[in-house]
């Protein structure tokens, strides 16, 4: 079969901060460069983001990018590379101020400089006081973001794919990548894009937990064409939660809600955070309270029909503050819980919120992967950056506003790499025989299939795996059989089948595919918890408990390496840390309290 | 409504950029969309073209269907009680 075949200099998956950041570089470079994207621009999943973005201007106080370096070090639990945390902590100021003059509407002190506001975890002189780093625009930072992004794209001729899935990494038998295959939704017609660089800007994949503050947009599309095409995926088994979505749902319920006088109970109505923090109770840190949660529900207090949830009591609050002081939650209780939370506890459980891991990457935005004894050997004319992608900064925990800092730095390297190596000059490699087979037969297998795996209870079937088995505190035993379960589930998900078979605006099919994708992530998320024995950061294992000799259950000796999980055998391996910044001293070991 | 329009109409729901829009919309697709008349039907077609804090702030009544908006009033409302009602 004949495939039609669009030719660019380079082709971007993804429209989000990361893939328009990397965009602006490539067309401003005179290159002709493809964004494609499974939705307009501005509906990616950066728009969620409110909190703002770190840069350690020092507009509000003193500020120094050494502080944040530290933080950032710090926060990831020592397991991020102190090279690449240093490129993107000295690069924050010239990209957030750059991204004002793409037009960004600051919020702005009285002086006219944009104002800053503190954030979790980020403080001054190396870990002494909070300061007020974060950067941001009213609560629409990520939307103001990409809005300014796509205006300075359109400008410079970037050419946008919108509604177009990519389905495949295209390599040649050397390794290198020539670019993707993409379906194009309107029609169902798969194409191949045939490039001299390929940058990944996929977002990340938090759909692959029960209970998640993703939109459903995240199914980890770039980490399943990376995994497909042989490329390993880092430390996957670090996944940040928050301790209070709706349950079901995902939808965040503030932590104000706590602060506020809320409660935690189980099924037996019992305050049980009496139990775990008997002085700061249900105000604990998030990591002691979503543990609490989690340990109720496994050991069988846990409330309704799968007694998989617990409850946050605020009946006995008087229904004038809550409307006061915490504006909006009445509505979400109401709307994704069906409770009236004046009237009943709102049913809450820990929820998956950020994908630390994903594809490796050098700091220059460049993919890399071990080959011939060197852990770090690039990808030719593959990038990724943004949450897709492990760099790796925020190691085994991200700080807030970290993430939007992650694709603006990232995001504009990958795309001067890219122009870097173009300018070098290499033609179009010529592309395989069967570049687009792998594409066109799964999308067959899918269609023809009878008797197949129906796509949303496998995909509820790898949800509830992942929550049960690997969510926000694990245990030795429970990981052992979430491996085998995940690789039943996996089964399921190569054995899907549709009913609709129609070529144009196939949902089902494409959410068939993006099923493909959740469980190579889903995949290399358990496996690769099982594997590490320690607990670091958000991986925390109930059987590496916080002893003198190994504080908070972390164990450098044995454990301050990066996971790569091996998506064609299954198999892991590790790579060294880089502990060496690029000019300063290494930000040493210490034990990580707050 | 066609089938593709239909389909093209809920992967832009079912795909939004806030995971509130993503819930809400796919439950009014499988519970309320069909009862809509086919001016109603349009209505919806254009609401949900609007950006998703602005059409978050309305459905989730933080904002009121005004101006431009108004005539969104009674579709918003449709929105509103599919969620709530499936709920309870
Ligand atoms: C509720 C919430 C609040 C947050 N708040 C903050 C905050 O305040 N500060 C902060 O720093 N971080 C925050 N984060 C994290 C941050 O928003 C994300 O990490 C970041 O926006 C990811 O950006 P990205 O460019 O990597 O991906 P996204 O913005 O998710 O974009 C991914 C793009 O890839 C495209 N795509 C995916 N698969 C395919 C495919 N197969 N074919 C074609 N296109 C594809 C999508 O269409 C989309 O355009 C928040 C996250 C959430 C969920």
């Amino acid at each position: 079969m004949s495939i039609p075949v669009l030719k660019f200099d380079a082709v971007i998956v993804g429209a989000g901060g990361a893939g328009l950041r990397s965009a602006i570089q490539l067309s401003e470079a005179g290159l002709k460069t493809a964004v494609l994207s499974k939705v307009f621009p501005t509906r990616s999943h950066t728009v969620a983001a409110q909190g703002g973005v770190a840069a350690s201007l020092g507009n509000s106080e003193e500020d120094h990018w050494h502080w944040h370096m530290y933080d950032t070090v710090k926060g990831s639990d020592w397991l991020g590379d102190q090279d690449a945390i240093e490129f993107m902590v000295r690069k924050a100021n010239e990209c957030v101020v750059e991204l004002e003059h793409y037009g960004m509407p600051f919020d702005r002190t009285d002086n006219g400089k944009i104002y800053q506001r503190p954030f979790g975890g980020h403080m001054s002189n190396f870990g002494e006081k909070p300061v007020r780093r974060s950067c941001a625009a009213a609560d629409r930072t990520g939307h103001a973001m990409l809005h300014a992004m796509y205006q300075r794209n359109v400008k410079a001729n970037t050419q946008f794919f919108v509604e177009w899935m990519a389905l495949d990494l295209i390599r040649d038998s050397e390794g290198h990548v020539l670019g993707v295959t993409a379906m194009e939704m309107e029609t169902g017609q798969v194409v191949i894009f045939h490039s001299r660089a390929t940058i990944f800007a996929t977002g990340g994949a938090g759909r692959i937990f029960h209970s998640s503050t993703n939109a459903f947009i995240n199914t980890g599309d770039g980490l399943g064409m990376a995994a497909r095409a042989g490329i390993p995926l880092e430390d996957m088994e670090f996944w940040q939660f928050h301790p209070t979505g709706v349950a079901g749902a995902g939808v965040l319920i503030t932590e104000g809600v706590r602060g506020e006088g809320g409660i935690l109970r189980n099924a037996n109505k019992e305050r049980f955070m009496e139990r775990y923090a008997p002085n700061a109770k249900d105000l604990a840190s998030r990591d002691v309270v979503s543990r609490a949660m989690t340990t109720e529900i496994n050991e069988g207090r846990g409330c309704g029909l799968n007694k998989d949830y617990v409850l946050l009591d605020i009946t006995h609050l008087d229904p004038n503050v809550i409307m006061k002081r915490l504006p909006g939650i009445r509505e979400i209780g109401l709307q994704f819980a069906g409770v009236d939370c004046i009237k009943e506890p709102l049913p809450v459980v820990p929820t998956c919120h950020y994908q630390m891991g994903g594809i490796p990457t050098h700091y220059s935005g460049r993919v890399v992967v071990p080959q011939d004894g060197n852990p770090n050997t690039i990808v030719p004319g593959f990038y990724a950056a943004g949450e897709c992608a492990c760099a790796s900064v925020h190691g085994a925990n991200r700080l807030g506003t970290n993430s939007l800092l992650d694709l603006l730095v990232f995001g504009k390297s990958a795309g001067d790499s890219a122009v870097e190596d173009l300018k070098a000059g290499k033609a179009h490699r010529d592309l395989p025989k069967d570049a687009a087979e792998k594409s066109l037969s799964r999308i067959a297998a899918i269609d023809n299939r009878k008797g197949g795996a129906n796509v949303h209870e496998t995909r509820l079937a790898m949800q509830r795996t992942m929550q049960t088995h690997a969510g926000v505190f694990r245990f030795g035993d429970l990981l052992k059989t979430g491996v085998e379960k995940i690789l039943e589930v996996e089964k399921a998900a190569r054995e899907l089948e549709i009913k609709d078979k129609s070529l144009a605006w196939n949902t089902a099919r494409s959410e068939a595919l993006e099923m493909e994708n959740l469980i190579e992530v889903a995949k290399a998320t358990m496996l690769s918890a099982e594997a590490r024995k320690e607990s670091r950061g958000a991986h925390v294992r109930d059987d590496a408990p916080d002893t003198p000799e190994f504080p908070n259950g972390r164990n450098d000796a044995e454990w301050l390496k990066h996971t790569l999980f091996n998506p064609v055998d299954n198999s892991i391996s590790y790579k060294p840390v880089n502990m060496q910044p690029l000019t300063v001293e290494t930000i040493a070991l210490k034990t990580r309290s707050y | 409504m066609e089938r593709a329009d239909y389909e093209r109409l809920r992967w832009r729901c079912i795909r939004r950029a806030l995971l509130e829009l993503d819930i809400t919309l796919t439950r009014f697709l499988d519970a309320g969309f069909a009862d809509l008349s086919e001016a109603e039907q349009a209505a919806f077609v254009d609401l949900v073209a609007l950006e998703d804090h602005e059409l978050w702030y309305l459905v989730s009544g933080k904002e009121e269907c005004e101006g431009d908006l108004a005539h969104f009033a009674p579709l918003v409302e449709k929105i509103r009680k599919c969620s709530v009602r499936l709920a309870d």
